[in-house]
């Protein structure tokens, strides 16, 4: 099934051809409106006259995720605040988030595109979706459900946590469709064991899943053990959220990219040169129908191939193959962006704390855990444990005040934690990871 | 009066006891006593030794993490109620103990206990009001 046949099913001249009038307008706008872009094109020495193809687009700079905050709030929205309907955002390194404004038809447009990305998905409406991606300031869960009610499917706006409520419900509404991280889904197989509830023989049939990285043996597991097709969406708030780009579930290989929306280009993450279709490299994607806060040639720092045969689901947008990493240091665990840097500013501010630490991620079960390493030195340690034990609480309380997220803090003697020249060996990830 | 304690910090990993203990009698200090607090994933080593300020250099130079606590070494009755005694007269004078560890030697009749306070002096002084025996501290560390 396709929602909107006429766009999804362009030929190729005419994606491109509806891409470059749009690029064209989006130039056109920023660079009249967001004082940053005129900045930045008049630096590369280009005009919005000066692009004329799609391939002029590679003469325009690249927009990082550093120029949204430099920006914060508002620097980078290209329309009045009184035509933003709505904010999100998305933690930030140093405290303060990254901030994205939408018109009312860029809510629209999000609409539409996560209608196209539960169809593509195999649901439809009849289906009862049980959205357990977090609601607020996070996208997941107001674009999936926004969709959702658009595609004329029963939304329950489960949001995140409460593991045996979910489970209730999702047994006695009879949910059909389950959207959530994919670790979460597992986490959610796993509690169903334990309570004796045969989580295969509920009526789920799909699971539409996002905003982690996760391999295809881990899809395999996700399969068996609930007994659904499990399907990778993609999006990330800067850009609008989730519905970018999905599988379908007709062919379940690579990621459609809404490309009358977006253009997505692959670059080399060290030169930032363009690369040919199909080679491994950094995704850049420039927004052309965004109002509120149109991005260009804007570092996801995601690492994946881009690929434009066409689709055996009809469908003629380019695919992304499954994410295989980042071109940054970014972790996400359990669904929340983490940067080193901001353990390390956490850090910085207890006292007496050194800045050498080492980050642990694993998968514990189903779920990521995080342990925080910090040496102890002559000026922290105590004679007392239960000085210590202060001292890591405090680590932990303070991480999880300014990320969100849970971690063990554990102390490690002093110069244990491997000094490196140049660049500091921060993270360990023990997650399985698939080439 | 006051004893110094030397506290080290030692992950919970194996061997690293035995290597604090193998570097101060590589060095020939001797361990009078010895308490050891642990959690989970650390432990901190708590000793009275003979050259307190030998064993710290030496295990500072090994990298370890070493701090000097002063602590006060008591003698208490070898009898029942013995220990009750003090405890009471250091909660009338709202004296805090931190922690304390027996010695393994005995003084004449009596048990020597290490107590660490959160106010020293105070102890101290309610202790030795009460006739408690407060050990000098050439006394422990050569016994």
């Amino acid at each position: 099934m396709i929602w909107n046949d006429d766009f999804e099913t362009l030929p190729r001249e005419a994606i491109e051809s509806l891409q470059l009038k749009r690029l064209q307008q989006t130039v056109e706008r920023v660079y009249a409106a967001v004082p940053f872009y005129r900045k930045s094109f008049d630096k590369a020495g280009i005009k919005p006259a000066d692009i004329k193809s799609l391939a002029d687009l590679q003469r325009l700079p690249f927009t990082l995720k550093q120029d949204m905050r430099d920006s914060y709030p508002y620097g980078l929205f290209a329309v009045p605040l009184e035509q933003i309907v709505r904010i999100h955002a998305s933690s930030g390194t140093t405290g303060k988030p990254t901030v994205v404004g939408y018109t009312r038809r860029d809510i629209e447009n999000w609409t539409e595109l996560m209608a196209r990305s539960f169809v593509a998905a195999g649901t439809n409406q009849g289906d009862i979706i049980h959205n357990a991606y977090g609601y607020g300031l996070f996208t997941g869960g107001l674009g999936a459900h926004y969709g959702a009610e658009r595609v004329g499917a029963s939304v329950i706006p489960m949001s995140g946590g409460n593991t045996k409520k979910q489970l209730m419900i999702m047994q006695d509404f009879g949910s059909t469709v389950l959207t959530c991280t994919p670790s979460y889904s597992l986490f959610l197989a796993e509690v169903a064991a334990e309570e004796g509830i045969d989580i295969r023989k509920l009526k789920l049939k799909v699971g539409i899943f996002g905003a982690e990285p996760w391999s295809e043996n881990m899809r395999q597991e996700i399969e068996a053990k609930l007994n659904i097709k499990a399907i990778d969406i993609y999006g990330l708030s800067e850009i609008l959220g989730p519905g970018v780009g999905i599988e379908c579930i007709e062919a379940q290989n690579g990621l459609h990219i809404w490309e009358d929306h977006f253009i997505p280009e692959i670059i080399n993450p060290d030169t930032g040169e363009v690369l040919p279709d199909g080679e491994k490299g950094e995704l850049v994607i420039t927004t052309i129908t965004k109002e509120g806060i149109p991005l260009i040639r804007y570092r996801t720092r995601d690492i994946t191939r881009l690929f434009k045969e066409p689709c055996i689901c009809g469908r003629t947008h380019a695919r992304i193959e499954r994410l295989s990493g980042r071109s940054d240091d970014m972790l996400i665990i359990r669904g929340v962006n983490v940067f080193p840097s901001q353990i390390e500013s956490v850090l910085f501010n207890v006292d007496g704390i050194e800045p050498h630490y080492q980050l642990i991620v694993d998968r514990e079960g189903n779920l990521d855990s995080l342990e925080v390493q910090v040496e102890v030195n002559e000026q922290t340690f105590s004679d007392e444990i239960k000085v210590l034990q202060g001292l890591s609480n405090k680590i932990r309380k303070d991480i999880k005040d300014l990320l969100g997220v849970t971690c063990k803090i554990r102390l490690v003697e002093p110069k244990t934690i491997a000094r490196s020249e140049g660049k500091a060996k921060r993270v360990i990830d023990n997650r399985q990871k698939e080439s | 009066m006051k004893v110094e304690q030397i506290s080290i910090f030692i992950e919970n990993k194996s061997g690293r006891l035995a290597e604090v203990t193998g570097i101060l009698g590589e060095t020939g200090i001797n361990i009078r006593a010895l308490s050891l607090a642990d959690t989970s994933d650390f432990g901190i080593l708590r000793l009275i030794v003979d050259d307190s300020k030998k064993a710290l250099k030496v295990l500072r130079e090994q990298r370890f993490t070493v701090s000097i606590t002063d602590v006060i070494g008591i003698e208490v009755p070898d009898s029942p109620g013995g220990l009750t005694t003090i405890l009471q007269i250091l909660d009338q004078n709202n004296v805090n103990v931190e922690y304390m560890y027996a010695f393994a030697e005995r003084s004449g009749n009596n048990a020597i206990i290490i107590f660490r306070f959160d106010n020293i002096d105070e102890a101290i002084s309610a202790l030795s009001s009460h006739g408690v025996k407060i050990l000098p501290s050439e006394r422990i560390t050569s016994i």
